[in-house]
């Protein structure tokens, strides 16, 4: 009896994150006062656009690199794919999967700098990877705005700046909007379902089980809780550490193409700066640590994090009578979500290393008494 | 057994030294095919550098290598890593654990070897993408754990395990090695309970009637009479008895470990200046990784310099570390009749005591800071000494010249060798650290000195020279010492009485007349 209770008050300190998200949503959607057929119809199309992305955070964490901002370098990557695929006009199906094709290249250079580089900072990541996000942005904008044009033939004004070179502030992609969600749609009772979508993100995350199986998972895993103990062993670290940066950054990119094809638009300079912060939010939102994360906590993470931007805003303004707080909201949370996380992870730590002083002392007291 | 066959291991003259410091001469013995060698000697005696050797650790290489042949089954090898070794099967269980925490014994003991099913995928991104075939894991880990003879879970996570349990995985993960030959076990019993301990025992008598060779280091001596077929016995660096297991015993080996020829004359015997305690610990816990103390009760007398001895990781070290705060700790200490609270470093200082680290580098010194500093640092933030006070004391300027005047009078009376008092801490010697270190203590003028191993890695000199200074400010300035060393030696030479440490607490207090026997048999004597 006494051992279960403790299991419930261990799984409560466990799962604070998600039960609070569950508290926050329970409390907000009778005010915000949606239907259920909008708030289904909303988690779904927004889990159909953002958990692909958010699956590519999984590998780094596995190899034991934290919560990993490299994904927003394959977000760029994505975005460059795409904006030469909409200059070349081909759109639908065949454009998505040519614009990942092309982000392959781009992708896997990005990533194999961000590994090389996050292998002199270990035990640095978040915050090495968070810095090298702005760097590349840096890069990106260099491409985007003055080599787009002069140096890589952009054909098309509609996404040229006016001036001659440099793209525009947005991208339409209205010609591949929602292409992949579109195809094989089923409509039930009202909550459109994005069949094809859906079938991507199973597969993928079939492929991430069986990637778990795999001697690379298994070394990624090892390398992920010793370092020391899986170089010892054999294992060749850093590369281990370089390639699982390398499969985040390349399924980013993925996940970035299936994320702005749902949009239907291409901010070109402002779509990548906060996703890997929104997606950092909601995989922690879902219940993921620092060194653990599943897949369940995607989907779990994703429901809770975009249910709650759904009914936030209204709830809000129902209460505040400004719209505006739904925006500042998201953003306060997602940062909040991220700190609290960390804390989190660091009072662990620290609760796990004081618990051998703690059975020091017990073991005496119970000397004492015998 | 065939006598004219080459034995497994063949050891011949081998010599090394660390920059000039000779740590092992002249080893030389052999060890047969399926024979237990028990190798055991004091801290410092050289065994673990042998070992290394052995087992090709970087370490060697890059001090320098070392000289004489090692023959394994008659051939002369030389290995440049432990993959080397390993490949030549060798097998090595370190006295840490080398496991994945969030991993089954299972894979770990198959860690980077583990068998795989091939898959069209691995084809085209190569091997690594083939899956790991469960199934076989299982059973090869099975076997691995049936040779051992002693029975865990395979599919049980390693952070769930007990102690002994790791252990347990350490060794079949060597024993699954097809190519095991010989096999390094050093001090496997250490966190053993008897029971478990006992059990290894058995496997390691299983393991050798199936033809491997092992070598078994630990300091519990009665393990050895029981398993091995020999015995060797290392001190200073040299093998100073190599006999059959059945033609000796405790006693002689005992004898052996510490036995150097006794110089009484060299030492004076004082009664204790007081009676009265000046500190007493109570029920002391100190968690520090690796020398974990356990219930320490003791009292230390006003005046006394008071010796702490024994093995390594027992927990000598923990006893000042957890006093002064640097380690978390538990109990009771009071000093000059008042208490003192654990776990804050500053506290202790105010109470005008003070600890030299055995960590000089990580904790004793600012190594880029000049030797001034480094002279007055202490004393300035813990006592406002060496400041010019401005404005009844709202501003506070250092006194330079007052800094520079201390630390000239301790680098002429500690004779530290430097440049000036301006040269940076980091250049200096390992022994003129050390005397740094003691300077900037003296330079508080403590009531109270803890000294954690202020010899290790010093030369004789330094070494004389540095315990003079302590004996001198001990008897000059009447402070109370508690110094710690690994070395029973220098402990009987400047100590008033002598506690021994086993075990993580106090196995017997005895006074430093006592013999090195007494002693050393104190130092086993509880041996967890």
């Amino acid at each position: 009896m006494n051992k279960k209770k403790f299991s419930l008050g261990e799984f409560l300190r466990g799962n604070s994150v998600p039960i609070m998200f569950i508290l926050i949503c329970a409390f907000c959607i009778p005010i915000s006062g949606f239907s259920p057929t909008y708030l289904l119809n909303e988690i779904i199309t927004r889990l159909g656009r953002n958990a692909f992305l958010i699956l590519s955070l999984l590998i780094p964490i596995m190899a034991g690199m934290g919560l990993n901002f490299g994904m927003t370098l394959g977000a760029m990557a994505g975005e460059i794919a795409l904006i030469l695929v909409s200059d070349w006009q081909i759109w639908g199906i065949p454009g998505v999967v040519l614009a990942m094709i092309i982000s392959i290249p781009f992708s896997v250079a990005l990533g194999l700098l961000c590994g090389k580089i996050l292998n002199m900072a270990k035990g640095r990541e978040m915050v090495t990877s968070y810095i090298i996000s702005y760097f590349i942005n840096g890069v990106y904008q260099l491409v985007v705005l003055y080599m787009m044009g002069p140096i890589i033939p952009i054909a098309h004004s509609s996404i040229k700046l006016p001036r001659g070179y440099g793209i525009r502030n947005t991208v339409s992609l209205l010609n591949m909007r929602q292409c992949l969600d579109d195809l094989l749609a089923i409509r039930v009772s009202g909550v459109k379902i994005p069949v094809l979508t859906l079938i991507i993100i199973a597969l993928m995350c079939l492929a991430i089980v069986w990637f778990r199986k795999t001697k690379l998972g298994q070394d990624m895993r090892a390398v992920g809780q010793d370092m020391d103990v899986a170089r010892d062993a054999g294992i060749q670290v850093e590369r281990t550490r370089i390639i699982s940066i390398v499969i985040s950054t390349v399924l980013a990119g993925f996940g970035m193409i299936i994320y702005l094809q749902n949009m239907g638009n291409l901010s070109t300079y402002s779509s990548h700066s906060q996703i890997g912060m929104f997606c950092i939010a909601a995989l922690l939102v879902g219940g993921a640590s620092v060194d653990k994360a599943s897949i369940g906590n995607v989907f779990l993470g994703v429901i809770l994090f975009h249910l709650m931007f759904i009914v936030a805003p209204s709830a809000g303004a129902k209460i505040t009578g400004d719209s505006m707080i739904g925006e500042y909201f998201r953003v306060f949370v997602s940062y909040g979500v991220i700190t609290v996380a960390l804390v989190m992870y660091e009072t662990k730590k620290r609760r796990a290393k004081q618990s051998l002083g703690r059975q020091l002392e017990e073991d005496q007291r119970k000397g004492e008494k015998a | 057994m065939d006598d004219r066959k080459a034995p497994l291991l063949e050891m011949k003259n081998i010599r090394k030294d660390f920059f000039g410091n000779q740590v092992l001469e002249d080893i030389n013995f052999t060890l047969g095919e399926g024979k237990v060698l028990g190798l055991v000697g004091e801290n410092g005696a050289g065994k673990s550098t042998l070992m290394k050797i052995l087992f090709g650790m970087d370490v060697i290489r890059e001090t320098g290598g070392y000289s004489g042949d090692i023959l394994l089954s008659g051939e002369k090898v030389s290995f440049q890593t432990p993959f080397e070794a390993l490949a030549a099967g060798i097998g090595m269980v370190h006295q840490e654990f080398s496991l994945i925490p969030g991993f089954t014994a299972t894979e770990n003991i198959l860690l980077n070897r583990e068998p795989k099913k091939h898959s069209v995928l691995s084809d085209v991104f190569g091997d690594r993408l083939d899956t790991l075939n469960r199934d076989a894991m299982k059973k090869k880990a099975g076997d691995a754990i049936e040779k051992m003879g002693v029975m865990i879970d395979g599919s049980m996570v390693i952070s769930d395990m007990p102690v002994g349990h790791k252990q347990f995985t350490e060794i079949a993960r060597e024993l699954s090695k097809d190519q095991l030959k010989l096999l390094i076990l050093d001090e496997p019993t250490a966190v053993l309970t008897e029971h478990e301990a006992g059990a290894l025992l058995d496997s390691i008598r299983s393991m050798a009637e199936r033809g491997i060779s092992v070598i078994f280091i630990t300091h519990r001596l009665q393990e050895i009479l029981n398993v091995c077929d020999q015995v060797v016995v290392m001190r200073d660096g040299r093998v100073v008895q190599d006999v059959a297991a059945r033609d000796t015993n405790v006693q002689e080996i005992t004898h052996w470990m510490v036995g150097r020829d006794v110089q009484l004359s060299a030492r004076t015997f004082r009664e204790l200046p007081s009676q009265e305690t000046v500190m007493s610990i109570e029920r002391l816990w100190v968690d520090m990784p690796g020398e974990t103390v356990r219930d320490v009760t003791l009292d230390v007398k006003k005046g006394e310099i008071l010796g702490i001895g024994g093995l390594a990781g027992q927990g000598k070290l923990g006893i000042p570390n957890g006093i002064m705060g640097l380690y978390e700790a538990g109990g009771r200490v009071t000093f000059e009749g008042k208490e003192i609270p654990l776990n804050q470093p500053r506290r202790c200082l105010d109470a005008s005591l003070a600890f030299v680290s055995e960590d000089r580098r990580g904790v004793g010194l600012l190594l880029d800071e000049s030797l001034e500093w480094n002279v007055a640092f202490p004393a300035m933030q813990i006592q406002n000494k060496f400041l010019k006070k401005y404005l009844g004391g709202l501003i506070k300027w250092r006194d330079e010249k007052a800094i520079e005047e201390v630390t000239k009078k301790y680098i002429d009376e500690l004779q530290i060798r430097c440049t000036s008092s301006r040269q940076k801490a980091r250049e200096l010697s390992g022994g003129n650290q050390q005397k740094i270190c003691l300077a900037k203590t003296f330079a508080m003028e403590p009531r109270f000195l803890f000294v954690s191993e202020p010899t290790r890695g010093i030369d004789v000199g330094a070494k004389a020279l540095v315990l003079d200074a302590l004996k001198r400010f001990n008897r000059e300035s009447g402070v109370t010492i508690v110094m710690i060393s690994s070395e029973l030696e220098e402990l009987r030479q400047i100590c008033d009485r002598i506690a021994i440490v086993s075990g993580g607490s106090i196995a017997g207090i005895l006074p430093a007349s006592a013999s090195s026997e007494q002693l050393g048999e104190l130092m086993v004597s509880q041996v967890k």
